[in-house]
Parts: C-alpha cells; sequence; structure tokens
C-alpha cells in the first residue's frame, strides 16, 4: 500500500530504503483525530522496518520507535531539517511505552531488527537513538552485548528531540520527567468515553428495566416516563468518572483515582438535587446518590491506567478498599429503588 | 505544575547500594526522578513517586535495583483477575486498547 508520508526512495548500493517525509498532512491529521475516538485504533500502524528522512548518510542518527502509526508521525514530524534513519519496531501498533511495558519493544525485537534490516550497512557509527520511555523494555547493557550498538536514551518527548541532539546527545532533568497536564489528560478522554460504552449502556439497561417496575408489574407507562430521565442519570454518573474526573484530576481531594471519582459523583448528585431531579421518595433519592458514586467511582478508577504516575501496588491496594463499596453501593442502590416502587 | 503523586508507601523499589556502580542509568531512564547521584552510588529521594514501570531494573547493569513492576491500570487488574494472569492492559497483540 503507498502510504501518503513517503516521498520516494533512498538508495544506498543495492538496498532501497522508504524515504518519509516530516510534515504532518490532511490524512495524518485526520488518522489522529479518529484514532483519538478509538476509530482504526487497533489497526493504526505501518510496517517495522528501516525508514529514511532527510538525506541521510552513514553518521547520521538512528531514531527508534514503535510502528503506531501516531507514535511515527509524532517522531517523524519533530525531526523537520534533519537527516538521519528511523528503526521502526513491531510493537503491534501500540505506543512506545505501553509497548515496552509488555516487551513488544523490547530487547528480543530491538536485536532481531537490527539485524534484520542489517543496520551496519547503512551506517558506521554505533549509536541508536531511543525514547527514554522505551526503557522499560529495553536493557541497553544488552542491546550492546548483542549487537555492538550502543543505546542512548533520548527524551520522553519526541519535541524535545531537537534540543537534545543540540545539548549534545543529553537531556535535561525537565527532558526526562513525564508530566500529566490539562492537555494531556483531555486526549485521553474521548478513547476511554467510548471504550467504556458497555458498561454505559450496560448500567442504562439496567435503569430502564427497573423504571418499568411497580406494585402493577411491569408498565410501558413507567418505561416511558422514568426510563428517559434515569437513563439521562446514569449517562450523568458515566461523564462525572470518564470526563470530569480526569480533566479535573489534580485538584480534586483524594490520592485514590476512586475516592477523586466518588467526590465528582457526589456533586453530580448534588446539582440533581438541586434541580430537583431525583424525585421526591428518600429511597430513591438514596438509590440515585449510591448508584450514582458508585459508577462514576468505578470509572474514575479505570483512568488509573490511562494516567502516568499509577504503580500497580498502588493500584491494587486501591482496589481491594475501593472494588468492595463500588459493588456494595451499587447492589444496595439498586435494591433501594426497586424497593421503592413499592412503599 | 506541581508534580503528580499517587498513594505513599506502597512501592516496591529497592535499591541495593552496596551493589550499585554508580553508572547514573536509573536516572537517565526514571521517568519520575525517583533516584539522584552522590558520592558515586545512586539513592532513592523521591521513593513515592515511583510508578514501577521497571526500567530502572531492566537497565542495571549489576542488578542493584529489583522492583515488583507491572501496569498500575485497574482495568488491567481486572482483565488479569478475569482470565486467571499477570494484570495486563486490554491493548496486547491485535486487540488493542492501551492504558
Amino acid at each position: 500500500m503507498k502510504h501518503s508520508f513517503l516521498e520516494g526512495n533512498v538508495s544506498i548500493s543495492d538496498d532501497v530504503i522508504p524515504l518519509v517525509s516530516t510534515r504532518i498532512n490532511f490524512k495524518d491529521f485526520m488518522g489522529a483525530v479518529m484514532v483519538r475516538w478509538g476509530i482504526n485504533r487497533d489497526n493504526y500502524r505501518i510496517s517495522p522496518g528501516l525508514y529514511a528522512f532527510g538525506n541521510p548518510d552513514q553518521e547520521s542518527d538512528v531514531f527508534v520507535t514503535a510502528n503506531y502509526k501516531l507514535t511515527f508521525d509524532n517522531l517523524r514530524k519533530n525531526l523537520s531539517g534533519l537527516d538521519g534513519w528511523i528503526l521502526v519496531l513491531d510493537t503491534k501498533g501500540v505506543n512506545v511505552w505501553c509497548a515496552a511495558g509488555k516487551g513488544t519493544f523490547g530487547t528480543i525485537e530491538l536485536v532481531n531488527r537490527i539485524k534484520l534490516v542489517s543496520l551496519e550497512k547503512f551506517v558506521n557509527h554505533k549509536r541508536l537513538i531511543l525514547p527514554q520511555l522505551g526503557a522499560t523494555g529495553v536493557a541497553a547493557h544488552k542491546v550492546k552485548e548483542e549487537t555492538g550498538f550502543n543505546v542512548h536514551y533520548g527524551p520522553v518527548r519526541a519535541s524535545d528531540i531537537k534540543r537534545f541532539i543540540r545539548d549534545g546527545y543529553r537531556a535535561d532533568k525537565e527532558m526526562r520527567r513525564v508530566t500529566f497536564g490539562f492537555k494531556d489528560r483531555i486526549k485521553l478522554i474521548p478513547n476511554d468515553f467510548i471504550y467504556g460504552k458497555f458498561y454505559l449502556l450496560g448500567a442504562m439497561a439496567v435503569i430502564f428495566l427497573i423504571s418499568g417496575v411497580s406494585s402493577k408489574g411491569f408498565s410501558y407507562k413507567d418505561f416511558s416516563g422514568e426510563g428517559g430521565p434515569g437513563i439521562l442519570k446514569v449517562f450523568l454518573a458515566y461523564f462525572s468518572g470518564i470526563v470530569i474526573t480526569p480533566m479535573f484530576l489534580p485538584y480534586i481531594p483524594g490520592r485514590h483515582f476512586s475516592l477523586k471519582g466518588f467526590y465528582a459523583g457526589v456533586l453530580v448528585f448534588l446539582i440533581l438535587i438541586f434541580l430537583k431531579f431525583t424525585g421526591g421518595n428518600v429511597f430513591e433519592i438514596i438509590s440515585w446518590f449510591l448508584i450514582i458514586t458508585a459508577i462514576s467511582s468505578f470509572l474514575a478508577m479505570n483512568f488509573t491506567g490511562s494516567s502516568t504516575f499509577t504503580s500497580l501496588s498502588g493500584v491494587k491496594k486501591e482496589m481491594k478498599i475501593s472494588v468492595p463499596l463500588q459493588i456494595g453501593f451499587a447492589l444496595i442502590g439498586t435494591i433501594l429503588m426497586v424497593v421503592g416502587k413499592f412503599i | 505544575m506541581k508534580d503528580l503523586m499517587y498513594l505513599p508507601d506502597v512501592v516496591t523499589l529497592n535499591l541495593c547500594e552496596a551493589t550499585c556502580n554508580g553508572c547514573g542509568m536509573c536516572l537517565k531512564v526514571c521517568p519520575h526522578g525517583v533516584f539522584e547521584l552522590s558520592g558515586k552510588k545512586a539513592h532513592i529521594v523521591r521513593r513515592d513517586y515511583c510508578m514501577e514501570c521497571g526500567a530502572c531494573a531492566l537497565n542495571c547493569q549489576v542488578q542493584a535495583i529489583t522492583v515488583n513492576s507491572g501496569v498500575g491500570c485497574a482495568a488491567g487488574i481486572i482483565n488479569g483477575i478475569l482470565r486467571n494472569s499477570e494484570p495486563t492492559c486490554g491493548c496486547s497483540d491485535s486487540k488493542s486498547n492501551c492504558c
């Protein structure tokens, strides 16, 4: 398949290496927008192997990256004006950090890929520049042992690469730190929003069914009258856990993500009370409190995986306390809601 | 922006300073500035910021660092329990949703 990022080829003796553009075009932009919304995300990848950019020679740097196209695009657009090589590893279309965590962006794949493309034919130096976050999967000293190539861990962000090179292949403290600012968090929200759709639809279905229950059995009138508002409340709880909590993450009290999600859920609940949107029945009000906070808390807890600073030990500890509470809240809330219908 | 910190006193990170050869690799690979170098040895200075990614331990030539590394991801832990395996984000192989 002809990719729009290819500009032609570079011939080195008998080998033909694809030359890539360092410009992002409209198609790349649209592809990025779509994967952020979860569209074509599992298959947004390019072929692993060696690529050229600019006008590289045997002295040029080699940048190693993943074959997730969003990652590849982010790298090449930050290399404009430079000349060099890009060695793309087969990470199954996953970004560098996640792939490194799984080991696909790893020592074995890097060593094999260096041998497969015969990298020593194209450069007469032994410098490889890897993104720092690849270090979770790559043991630099083992790569050296197996191939002779020296792994230099570059900055965390591709946008710092030029500064890294200018400073003599050195990254300062700031370039080595992962951040998780507002923009970083916002970018993740659409995909999480789409990814959790089955939780959302499941919860909506349960609430919709309960809305039809009355002391007279199931009735269509109740479905149509209460089902809609019920579904809307579930949606707001979902929004609270998946959108509000990530957006305001550093400003919501608590360290546990589930607690942050609980607070966001409480806020949504209070707004609903204020708008007199929770019904007048005490059982119904309490049940909505429990259900909204349980949903919001659970989904906010899942944002630990999208965040850049939570540890496995920490998440396990958090879940031991939070998951039983979330299940308890959801169960009691559902039971109270049904009981309220008969009183 | 101030650094975000998760739960205190949970991290399994360990550094044997006697074994450390002071190469400084852990300082380079750590994304949260957990280590500092002084007196030709690395020291853990921001333990509670560690996210157990395992980059330092993997890149330590003398194996002075140990950490029980893995994904700090609730969905991944649930996945692991459901599949009776190690915690893993749903983002593996061809079906990917990375955390």
